[in-house]
């Protein structure tokens, strides 16, 4: 007997609107779902049940009333705890917004909402986003429901872990270097980082805004299409979002492939990637060769220089992004006020920050100051002019891109955090599409040891819709649709 | 300079109102300008088209393509920690650069070089409990922060703080006049200063709060740096507070690193390209500037180019007279009073002609009444402060104070009969001597304390001598 | 990168850091300085890799999509109410923030 909280966000929208479901019975299943296994994987920092009861029974009163509803509606959506949401507290897993609640709603928070999408909560993650498993959180660490021992990833682990864990039907997460499709692997779960500029950030907390993009988490490529086009599209408060009029990512999903060119990124097999992964990956090429017009290796050697290009760009920003937190108009505040305004601060910022984050910025700092600029600051933005080159030239001669999301499967909780320089070539297949600003979707793979592998489809700039349908043609042939772990 | 395009409906990059003034603390605010987290800045399309038609007014060179940069430091009236502001260094365009801007006061022509023209936002408003450096806490209002500034900064050209302040006032008729910016608010215009003398560092003077204070702030500025080296002392580079109320500079004793902004551009905005025909567009819709203005008061009412110079160095001045040739038609007269006397009494009074409660038309009655000889030039004179501080008609002020002239001949005659009664000498002096009537004449003058018409106590006088010869 | 007496150079120097700590107003005790110094030296070692490439003439990318001149209209919206302005505050006076002192 499937509980509703298994379902697809596709299936519980077909059920609800038809009448066949209430969207009370899917609220009810995922919240006694939360209360089975929460308490394990700890995805969520902060959870509203009677919210969610409340919408639920409104949406139902709507049906019954033959009112029309939106295209979430009866589907529970888990956001991301560095999306603003009005009225319930918005922490980034961080000490310094531990009680701040936004008086305002993100962008993307409004258009799920007014698709009827419940937001039953916010999610666990690396504090500020900086971090690769959701360890950094003040809070405490998500856990990965396949193995409890083990990290989710990160940044945006707890959306990832609620997805598969059915601790919520779809989730909302944030990609600045590989926090959504990361996450996607290490849970075998669809993760989706658009275009850059084609989701709104206005209400995203921001850690490196040139290179971050709100994407869906979730359990199928379909749900992963519905959530996007919810979200999607131009926002005037948003300067970066681009005009592309309407959006369809649904009409087309089933279609076929096979006049698709996928290229084979050597980079992305580089040293460093283990062999499970490869292997993995490599029989998913063999299998896409089958449903597209064949798959062929390409090298995109800029690609080796990504990391130190990515981080210095990402920690310049960051550096710069959360210089806001000092605690005089929101957030924690130092208590000795016998110090002047700059000693306050700092000493605010000393205790308000995790270590990790304290690290980036001060290297942030370091690499836009004078002297170093030109070393660091403008150095990476050309590594990053020749990195969007490469992927010009490969987009030019295919049609999607393709690599393992991650060179390693989810590692142990405690195994890398001492080694930040360890956990940052973690993002070693992640970052190069968050330079170019490129859109990629991470979708299970298959599994190595019992824990799972993710493998990328890179497309080109706005082309969503035609890496949606590689991979939807890709699970079907996989066969491994929303597999879930066996978690009780 | 700091200049507030005071004509803009909203901020620079969010929709608050930009009326702040008079406001309470923090209404004026929204989550953009408080720098909420997750909020994005929105960049006002009205204050790009002002900067670009204050670079034309300015003769500078307009950008291309021009980018908005995050200058990174931290102070309590900065709600992101950072300003979005622009820069001219390491890729960097501003909006314009290389303009100047003309003077011309007493025969010389002071041309100071502008290097740049650029749009930044305005910090949040600080309230102290008494002086800024012993005050034990900090009030912060947010209602001014994100108010779309222009930067404008200069050559060092200028050479004395005189010239500084006929730059500074040029500047803001200039602003004035194309309605971008209202100097009479306060805060609109505010400046930092670099002074350095020969043999000395260079310091900048910050927290000048408006144009007014200008000359002030650099006299003491100078002052204090001539009397350091003056006793073999070393003047230190470093920046200086400006304090209005104790009128002296000061070194904040803060543990300021010296600072460096970590410049880059602000990745949440896209770069401004500036089409050609869109400046022309603008250039075709611009109002009328202070040269311009200056031209055509020479030709159309024939003022001396001093004169014109004087008025257009003051938009409301020039304002108020154009208003006045409405009403009256002899400009020159017009010109002359307002560059002269009315000039006067305004600086006397510590007043802008904005700030005072004269009008075109009580100034126009006032001329009207001297051409009718109701009043003397003098008189005239006498009233004007008092018509520029009370508002009050110059008939009422004349009245009040007894000034209205005789000129009545049963009044005048009779006063007449006693002075050639009083002066037989004078009289008898009279039918040789031209110097003895203008004697009697003065004499009907003092009586009248000035009250007399001249021309009819003239007259008046002549008659009965005449009469007496026969 | 090891220099030529095979030791490691040395990208930050504790100096660095501790000036680098007061731009970002973030306090660190000694022990953190020495930690961080030592960190933030092999994280740029690595970074140093970037060195390798030949950059001539490549232009800086500052903005990934090709949008310019994205404007907004001069006309107001409505503000944010007052009680939420400061309801996030820890420190509040009357209308204002309460910051603490200058000096």
């Amino acid at each position: 007997m499937t509980e509703p909280y298994e379902l697809t966000a596709s299936e519980i929208a077909r059920l609800v609107a038809s009448g066949q479901a209430m969207a009370e019975e899917c609220v009810e299943s995922v919240i006694e779902r939360i209360h089975e296994v929460e308490s394990k994987v700890h995805a969520y920092i902060t959870i509203d049940e009677e919210e969610a009861r409340r919408k639920a029974k409104q949406i139902d009163e709507r049906i019954r009333e033959k009112k029309p509803v939106g295209r979430l509606a009866g589907i529970l959506v888990a956001v991301k705890d560095n999306m603003c949401t009005q009225g319930i507290r918005t922490t980034c897993s961080s000490r310094m917004l531990e009680n701040f609640t936004p008086p305002y709603d993100a962008t993307v928070v409004e258009r799920v909402k007014r698709a009827d999408g419940i937001v039953i909560g916010k999610t666990n993650m690396d504090e500020f986003a900086m971090g690769s498993s959701t360890e950094t959180s003040h809070f405490g660490p998500t856990y990965n429901p396949w193995d409890l021992t083990r990290v989710p990833g990160g940044s945006s682990g707890g959306s990832a872990a609620a997805v598969i864990d059915g601790e919520a039907i779809v989730a909302l997460g944030s990609d600045t270097g590989g926090s959504v499709r990361c996450p996607a692997s290490f849970c075998s779960t669809v993760g989706l980082k658009p275009t850059y500029g084609l989701v709104s950030r206005y209400g995203l907390i921001a850690y490196a805004n040139s290179l971050e993009q709100i994407g869906p988490i979730t359990k199928t490529v379909e749900d992963c299409a519905v959530l996007l086009s919810v979200i999607a599209g131009n926002d005037e408060r948003d300067c970066t979002t681009a005009n592309l009029g309407i959006l369809d990512y649904l009409s087309r999903l089933h279609e076929p492939v096979s006049e698709v060119r996928v290229g084979v990124v050597r980079e992305l097999f580089g040293e460093g990637t283990q062999e499970g992964v490869s292997k993995s990956v490599w029989k998913g090429v063999d299998m896409m060769g089958e449903f597209t017009a064949g798959c062929e290796e390409v090298s995109l050697p800029s690609l080796d220089y990504s990391l130190p290009a990515y981080y210095l760009i990402a920690m310049s920003e960051a550096s710069s992004n959360l210089a806001r937190y000092d605690g005089l108009r929101y957030g924690y505040r130092s208590p000795s006020e016998s110090l002047d305004w700059a000693d306050t601060y700092s000493r605010t910022r000393k205790d308000g920050f995790g270590t990790e984050v304290k690290r980036r910025i001060i290297l942030g700092s370091f690499a836009l100051s004078a002297g170093y600029y030109d070393r660091y600051y403008l150095k990476a933005l050309q590594v990053r002019t020749l990195i969007r080159r490469d992927f010009e030239k490969a987009l030019d001669k295919f049609d999607v891109l393709v690599g393992p999301t991650m060179p390693l499967p989810p590692f142990k909780v405690g195994e890398k955090i001492k080694d930040p320089l360890g956990l940052y070539m973690c993002d070693v297949d992640t970052v190069p599409v968050n330079l170019a600003g490129l859109p990629a979707i991470s979708i299970p793979c298959g599994f190595v040891d019992a824990l799972p592998i993710g493998m990328q489809i890179i497309g080109r700039h706005f082309a969503e819709e035609l890496i949606l349908r590689v991979a939807y043609n890709f699970e079907k042939s996989c066969h491994l649709e929303h597999r879930s772990p066996p978690l009780r | 300079m700091h200049c507030q395009l005071t004509n803009l409906k909203t901020k620079l990059f969010c929709s608050c109102p930009s009326d702040y003034r008079g406001k309470e603390p923090n209404t004026t605010v929204c989550p953009t300008c408080l720098g909420i987290p997750g909020t994005l800045p929105r960049p006002n399309e009205k204050a790009l088209e002002d900067a670009i038609m204050v670079a034309i007014a300015l003769s500078s060179h307009i950008s291309n393509e021009t980018t908005f940069y995050r200058k990174n430091y931290y102070y309590p009236d900065m709600s992101k920690n950072f300003q979005i502001s622009q820069y001219d260094g390491g890729g960097g365009v501003p909006i314009a650069t290389s303009g100047a801007i003309s003077v011309e006061a007493d025969g010389t022509r002071v041309t100071t070089r502008i290097r740049r023209l650029q749009l930044e936002e305005d910090p949040a408003k600080l309230v102290h409990l008494g002086a800024i450096d012993t005050s034990p806490y900090t009030l912060v209002d947010y209602n001014r922060a994100g108010i779309a500034l222009l930067e404008i900064v200069t050559e060092p050209d200028l050479k004395s703080p005189r010239e500084a302040r006929l730059f500074l006032q040029k500047l803001r008729s200039i602003l004035e006049h194309l309605g971008v910016s209202d100097g009479s608010l306060e805060g609109a215009m505010r400046c930092d200063a670099n002074i350095s003398l020969a043999g000395g560092a260079r310091t900048e003077v910050k927290n000048i709060s408006s144009f007014k204070e200008v000359e002030r702030a650099l006299s003491f500025e100078i002052m204090r740096q001539k009397s350091l080296l003056a006793r073999g002392l070393k003047v230190g580079q470093e920046t200086r507070h400006w304090d209005e109320a104790r009128r002296v500079t000061l070194t904040l004793r803060t543990k300021e690193e010296e600072q460096d902004y970590r410049y880059f551009p602000e990745p949440d905005l896209t770069p401004m390209q500036i089409q050609a025909d869109t400046v022309e567009d603008i250039r075709r819709r611009m109002p009328e500037l202070p040269d311009t203005r200056k031209e055509r008061f020479t030709k159309q009412y024939g003022l001396l180019p001093s004169s014109a110079e004087v008025l257009t160095s003051d938009k409301a001045l020039a304002d108020f007279f154009e208003k006045c040739v409405l009403l009256y038609k002899e400009a020159r007269q017009i010109g002359n009073w307002i560059t002269s006397d009315l000039l006067r009494c305004l600086h006397s009074q510590g007043l802008e002609i904005g700030e005072s409660k004269i009008t075109p038309d009580n100034l126009t009655e006032m001329l009207r009444m001297i051409d009718w000889g109701q009043i003397s030039g003098k008189i005239a004179k006498k009233i004007l402060p008092e018509m520029v501080a009370t508002g009050s008609s110059p008939r009422d002020v004349a009245r009040r104070h007894g000034l209205v002239r005789i000129s009545e001949r049963e009044i005048l005659e009779t006063i007449v009969e006693s002075i050639f009664q009083e002066f037989p000498e004078a009289v008898k002096d009279a039918s040789r001597d031209e110097k003895a009537i203008h004697y009697l004449v003065g004499q009907l003058m003092r009586k009248t304390e000035g009250k007399a018409d001249p021309q009819l106590a003239n007259r008046l006088i002549r008659e009965k001598l005449q009469n007496r010869v026969q | 990168m090891r220099n030529h007496q095979g030791t490691r150079t040395q990208h930050i120097t504790i100096k660095e850091v501790e000036h680098a700590a007061a731009l970002s107003k973030i306090e660190l005790t000694d022990e953190e300085k020495a930690e961080l110094t030592e960190q933030l030296n092999r994280v740029l070692d690595y970074f140093h890799n970037i060195d390798q490439i030949d950059l001539t003439g490549v232009p800086p990318t500052h903005h990934v999509i090709e949008l310019v001149n994205v404007f907004r209209k001069d006309s107001p919206q409505k503000t944010l109410p007052h009680s939420k302005v400061l309801s996030n505050a820890s420190k509040v006076e009357g209308s204002f923030f309460k910051a603490p002192r200058i000096v």
